[in-house]
């Protein structure tokens, strides 16, 4: 369900598990849809001996993508103007992960209304992997 | 890649939808994914169009990955590729099923700092511009990429 602004306050926060034991898989996946076939997130052989990781870990774009779920299902994908995030630390398989919005601003511009988001996720430890803002779209 | 160029890019259901599987996006049923809006992340997958992008094997080259070793390039520097430091995007449009994209890379600013978890670092920075058939801007994306003097300490 897309949040409306006449539902919604400043500050208001919602959250949502992004992924609980991530998989290697999921990153395979990523790679083939996004096109980013980086060995980092899949060849763990050239990642421990060649790059000198621990092991394979996710694409900084697979962690803003899922936390980008937060921000879809709360203005609904169509209504995204502005989505941006930094990355932080590293995601690794096996992490769990939680994205957060909070409601910075609810204002009016060219006609719309919109709405402001603070974003982060975190990984099992509590450390910020993203964090970023987003604007999107709402009904009044 | 060249300073600026223009990358055709098809957007089509079937890879909007493997690409929402990809982030564990399941809010759109299979059966409704020819008029869903792509995620906002999706223009990330302009990839898969660019002739010459350096993260996907091609034939003739050597390929940094493992094989027979390690890497199948000798001599390749620890961390290479690099690593995503930001990602920002912004839409005058969502980009749906059927648009045919226009995309136009540019080069943006490029900085150095100091840091203690992996040496130098060197950032650079990326704008892509989307636009569609009319030439009416949809999307304008801008990446911060990161080279690390060694791989980032995990201490």
């Amino acid at each position: 369900m897309t949040i409306k602004a006449s539902e919604i306050s400043v500050g208001d926060t919602f959250e949502e598990v992004l992924v609980e034991d991530l998989k290697r898989t999921q990153l395979v996946m990523y790679s083939g849809t996004s096109g980013d076939y980086n060995p980092l997130h899949s060849d763990d052989k050239y990642t421990t001996e060649a790059a000198g990781y621990p092991g394979v870990f996710a694409h900084g774009m697979l962690t803003m993508g899922m936390t980008g779920r937060v921000v879809t299902n709360l203005f609904g994908p169509e209504n995204v103007k502005k989505y941006g995030v930094r990355f932080t630390n590293q995601v690794w398989p096996g992490d769990d992960l939680t994205g957060k919005a909070v409601i910075e601003a609810i204002r009016e511009e060219g006609g719309e209304t919109l709405v402001d988001l603070a974003i982060t996720t975190t990984n099992q430890k509590g450390d910020v992997v993203v964090m970023g803002n987003a604007t999107g779209r709402v009904e009044g | 890649m060249a300073d600026e160029k223009t990358l055709t890019f098809p957007v089509e259901a079937t890879h909007i939808m493997m690409f929402r599987r990809s982030i564990g996006d399941y809010s759109v049923p299979d059966t409704g994914m020819e008029d869903a809006a792509a995620p906002p992340t999706f223009p990330q997958a302009v990839a898969q169009f660019n002739p010459d992008y350096f993260l996907r094997i091609k034939p003739g080259e050597d390929w940094f990955g493992s094989g027979k070793n390690a890497s199948g390039v000798e001599g390749q520097a620890s961390s290479s590729g690099g690593l995503h430091a930001e990602q920002h995007f912004e839409f005058e449009r969502p980009v749906r099923p059927g648009d045919v994209l226009y995309a136009t890379e540019k080069a943006g600013k490029s900085w150095e700092k100091e840091s203690k978890r992996a040496g130098k670092l060197m950032f650079s920075e990326r704008i892509i511009e989307y636009r569609d058939a009319d030439g009416e801007l949809v999307c304008t994306a801008r990446g911060v990429g990161v080279k690390t003097e060694r791989p980032v300490d995990q201490g």
